[in-house]
C-alpha cells in the first residue's frame, strides 16, 4: 500500500479503543458458509436439548406392537426393533454425542495447546515434550483406553453416578488420547512465530515471557488450534461411537449417535433409513462446525478483515 | 515525568561522556551436525569488539551483509548472552545480567529494526503496540497511557486517530514510524538502529532519516546506526565503525574517515560510493575486492581481510593486527595503517 493510499482512507473512529469482538463479528457474518454453518449447529443443538421436552415420545419408551416401522406421522423417523421412537433417540443420543465431542474437544485442543506451546517456545522443555508426545503417538490406543476403562470405570461409577462416572471417564479418555496432533502442528507454528522480529522486539522492550507467549506467540497460531478444534470435535464423537461399539462406552440401552449407528448395520438390509439419521446428524454437525471453524479463523486475523 | 525529562535536556547534547562502552565483546553461534546434533564449531558472528559510544553522537557501523552488525546491536542490547565481554551501560554490565536486573534497564535502550513489518504483531491495534513499553513497565495509569500514545505517534508524524488501525493498513514508511514510536515510548537514552530505512522506498528514506535526526535533537538521543548505506551514514553519523567479518577494522570521525580513510577495506568500501562532485567521480577508480567473505565459522589465520586484501604482505598471513589507536582519536587494525 502505498502513502497516498492510506492517505486517501477516511479518518475513521479515534474514540477509546474499538472493539476487537465487534470487528470479529462484522467480518464472521461476511462468511456465507460460516453464517449457515452457525446456523444448521445452532438448530442441531437446539433440536437436541429442546427437542426433547415438546416431542410426545421418550427415548427408553419401548412399544413392542411398532416395532420396526417405517417413517410415518406419528414417528417421522421411523422406529427400532423395540419398537422405540427413532426421532427421540437421535435426540437423546445427539445431547450425549454433542457434549462428549463438545468436551473431548477442548479437554484435547487445551492440552495439546499447551504442550505445543510450551515446546515449541521454550527449548529446554522442546525434547522432553516431543519424546512424550510421540510416545502417546506410539501406544496402541484402543488397548490404552481399554484398560483405562476398565480400572476406573467402578470408581467413578460409584463417585459420580453410573451416567455421569463413564461421561467422565470417556471425555477423559478422548481427550489424553486425541491431543497429540494439535500439540505438534501448534509447535511448528510456534517455532515459526518465535523467529519473527516482533517478538524480537517484545523482548527488547522488557516484556515478559509469559506476555510474549500469551500476547504474541497465541494470537499468531490462533489457524492451527481452531482446524484442530475443528476436527476434534469430529474425531471425538466418532471415537465415542467406536467405544460406545465396543462396548467400552455407554451401557447399550443408553443412545448416542455412535450407538445408534452401530445398532442399525444388523438392520441395514432391512431398514437402511435407521443408519441415515444417526449419520446425517454426525455429518451435519461436523461439517457445520467445521464451517464455522473456518469463517472464525478468518475474522480473528486482522489481516483478513481489513480487505 | 516524562515531559519534564524531555525539557530539562539540553537543546543538542554534546558529545561528551562515555554513554556505552564496549569491551571485547564476542558472540558465538554453536554449529550442530550429524544425527547426534554433536557440536562441530561455531560461527564467529562477532569476535572481541572494543569501541565507546558517546552521549548524543550517532555512531554509524556499517559492512557487508553478514559481518557482524546486527549481532552487535542485539548483544549491546543483551538480547543474546555474549559469550565473552563487556557492555557497560547506566552503570551496568549488559552482557553479565539477566532477568529483573536486565528488564529494569529495559526502558533506557531501546531498538528500531529493519524490517519495520516484521517488527509490529499483525495481530496487535497500533495503540496496544505502541502501549506495550507503557504497559509492561507500568508508566502509567490507563488514561494517562491513551494520551501518551497519542502524543508518540504525533511525535513520529502519524495521525494519532489512527490507534485502532493495524499495521498492515500502513505503508512500509508508516509502519516504520509505529517502530520508532514504540522505541521512544520509555523514554530510553539510546537507542540502536538496525538498518532502519534499508526496507523502504528510496522516497521514504529521507523521510524518516529526517525525523530519527529531529529526535534526536529534541531528545537527545545517542544512536548505534546500522546501515549498510555509506552516503545514508555519511549524512546522519558524528562516527562512523567499519566492520568485516565480525572484527572492528576501523573507527573515525565521519569526515576524517571518508577524506582519509586508513584501512584498505574501507577504502574498498568508499570506492564503490558514487561522489557529488563530477570533478572527483570522474577520477573515482572502483576498488574490486577479490574473492568471496570467507566462513565466519572459519576465519582466515592472521589479518580477517588477508584473504581478499590487496595490500596484504607476509605478516598478514600470519599475524592478527591488534585494534590500536591513531592520532585524531582514530582507531584501526591494520599493520601497515598509520
Ligand atoms: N541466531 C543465530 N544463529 C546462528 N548464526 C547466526 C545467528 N544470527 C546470526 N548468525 C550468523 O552470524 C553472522 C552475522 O550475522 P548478522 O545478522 O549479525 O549480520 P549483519 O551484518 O547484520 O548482516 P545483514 O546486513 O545481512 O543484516 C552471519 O554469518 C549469520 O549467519
Ligand atoms: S593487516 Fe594486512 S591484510 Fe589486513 S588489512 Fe592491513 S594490509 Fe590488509
Ligand atoms: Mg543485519
Amino acid at each position: 500500500m502505498t502513502d497516498a493510499a492510506v492517505a486517501a482512507l477516511p479518518a475513521t473512529a479515534s474514540r477509546p479503543p474499538r472493539s476487537q469482538w465487534r470487528d470479529v463479528w462484522n467480518q464472521f457474518k461476511t462468511h456465507r458458509g460460516a453464517l449457515v454453518g452457525a446456523a444448521v449447529f445452532l438448530i442441531i443443538v437446539l433440536l437436541v436439548f429442546a427437542g426433547p421436552f415438546a416431542w410426545p415420545y421418550s427415548a427408553e419408551l419401548i412399544d413392542i406392537r411398532a416395532r420396526n416401522q417405517g417413517p410415518s406421522l406419528g414417528h417421522p423417523l421411523g422406529t427400532d426393533q423395540l419398537g422405540r421412537d427413532m426421532l427421540a433417540r437421535v435426540m437423546a443420543g445427539g445431547k450425549v454425542s454433542l457434549a462428549v465431542g463438545i468436551t473431548a474437544m477442548a479437554l484435547a485442543v487445551t492440552f495439546g495447546t499447551t504442550i505445543g506451546v510450551l515446546a515449541g517456545y521454550f527449548r529446554r522443555l522442546d525434547n522432553i515434550l516431543m519424546r512424550f508426545t510421540d510416545l502417546f503417538l506410539a501406544l496402541p490406543l484402543l488397548p490404552l483406553l481399554l484398560v483405562m476403562v476398565m480400572l476406573f470405570r467402578e470408581r467413578l461409577a460409584s463417585t459420580f453416578g453410573p451416567a455421569m462416572g463413564i461421561f467422565l471417564l470417556i471425555v477423559v479418555s478422548i481427550g489424553l488420547t486425541a491431543w497429540m496432533q494439535t500439540a505438534r502442528v501448534v509447535r511448528s507454528a510456534v517455532l515459526a512465530v518465535k523467529q519473527q522480529e516482533f517478538v524480537l522486539a517484545a523482548k527488547s522492550i522488557g516484556t515478559r515471557e509469559r506476555r510474549i507467549v500469551l500476547r504474541h506467540i497465541l494470537p499468531n497460531v490462533l489457524s492451527p488450534i481452531m482446524v484442530s478444534a475443528t476436527l476434534g470435535i469430529a474425531t471425538a464423537i466418532i471415537t465415542e461411537s467406536a467405544l460406545s461399539f465396543l462396548g467400552l462406552g455407554f451401557p447399550p440401552d443408553f443412545p448416542t449417535w455412535g450407538r445408534l449407528l452401530y445398532d442399525a448395520v444388523d438392520y441395514l438390509q432391512q431398514h437402511p433409513e435407521r443408519v441415515l439419521w444417526p449419520g446425517m446428524a454426525i455429518s451435519l454437525t461436523v461439517l457445520s462446525v467445521n464451517y464455522v471453524g473456518d469463517g472464525l479463523r478468518d475474522a480473528m486475523d486482522p489481516r483478513i478483515r481489513g480487505r | 515525568m516524562l515531559a519534564e525529562a524531555n525539557t530539562m535536556r539540553p537543546e543538542r547534547a554534546r558529545p561528551a561522556d562515555t554513554l556505552v562502552s564496549i569491551e571485547g565483546l564476542k558472540m558465538h553461534f554453536p554449529v550442530y551436525k550429524g544425527v547426534l546434533r554433536r557440536k562441530v564449531g561455531a560461527v564467529q558472528a562477532v569476535d572481541g569488539l572494543s569501541f565507546d559510544i558517546m552521549r548524543g553522537e550517532t555512531l554509524g557501523l556499517v559492512g557487508e551483509s553478514g559481518c557482524g552488525k546486527s549481532t552487535t546491536g542485539r548483544a549491546i542490547l543483551g538480547l543474546y548472552r555474549p559469550t565473552a565481554g563487556k557492555v557497560h551501560f547506566g552503570g551496568e554490565d549488559v552482557a553479565a545480567i539477566e532477568g529483573e536486573r536486565l528488564r529494569r534497564l529495559r526502558p533506557k535502550m531501546q531498538m528500531i529494526f529493519q524490517d519495520p513489518q516484521a517488527s509490529l504483531n499483525p495481530r496487535m491495534t497500533v495503540g496496544s503496540i505502541v502501549a506495550e513499553p507503557l504497559v509492561e513497565h507500568q508508566v502509567a495509569k490507563a488514561g494517562e497511557r491513551r494520551a501518551r500514545v497519542r502524543e508518540l505517534l504525533d511525535q513520529v508524524g502519524l495521525n494519532p486517530d489512527y490507534v485502532n488501525r493495524y499495521p498492515h493498513e500502513f505503508s512500509g514508511g508508516q509502519r516504520q514510524r509505529i517502530g520508532i514510536a514504540r522505541a521512544l515510548a520509555l523514554d530510553p537514552d539510546f537507542i540502536v538502529c538496525d538498518e532502519p530505512i534499508a526496507a523502504l522506498d528510496v522516497s521514504i528514506q529521507a523521510q524518516v532519516v529526517n525525523l530519527l535526526q529531529d529526535l534526536q535533537h529534541r531528545l537527545g538521543l545517542t544512536y548505534l546506526f546500522i546501515s549498510h548505506d555509506l552516503s545514508m551514514v555519511r549524512h546522519i553519523a558524528d562516527r562512523v565503525a567499519v566492520m568485516y567479518l565480525g572484527k572492528m577494522v576501523e573507527l573515525a570521525d565521519v569526515d576524517a574517515l571518508f577524506s582519509k580513510p586508513k584501512h584498505p577495506y574501507t577504502r574498498a568500501l568508499l570506492s564503490a560510493v558514487p561522489v557529488p562532485d563530477p570533478k572527483i567521480e570522474a577520477d573515482r577508480r572502483r576498488i574490486l575486492l577479490k574473492g568471496d567473505l570467507p566462513d565466519a565459522a572459519n576465519p582466515p589465520k592472521g589479518c580477517r581481510f588477508c584473504t581478499r586484501c590487496p595490500e596484504a604482505v607476509a605478516q598478514c598471513f600470519d599475524v592478527e593486527p591488534e585494534w590500536r589507536d591513531l592520532e585524531g582519536g582514530r582507531k584501526v587494525a591494520c599493520h601497515l595503517a598509520n
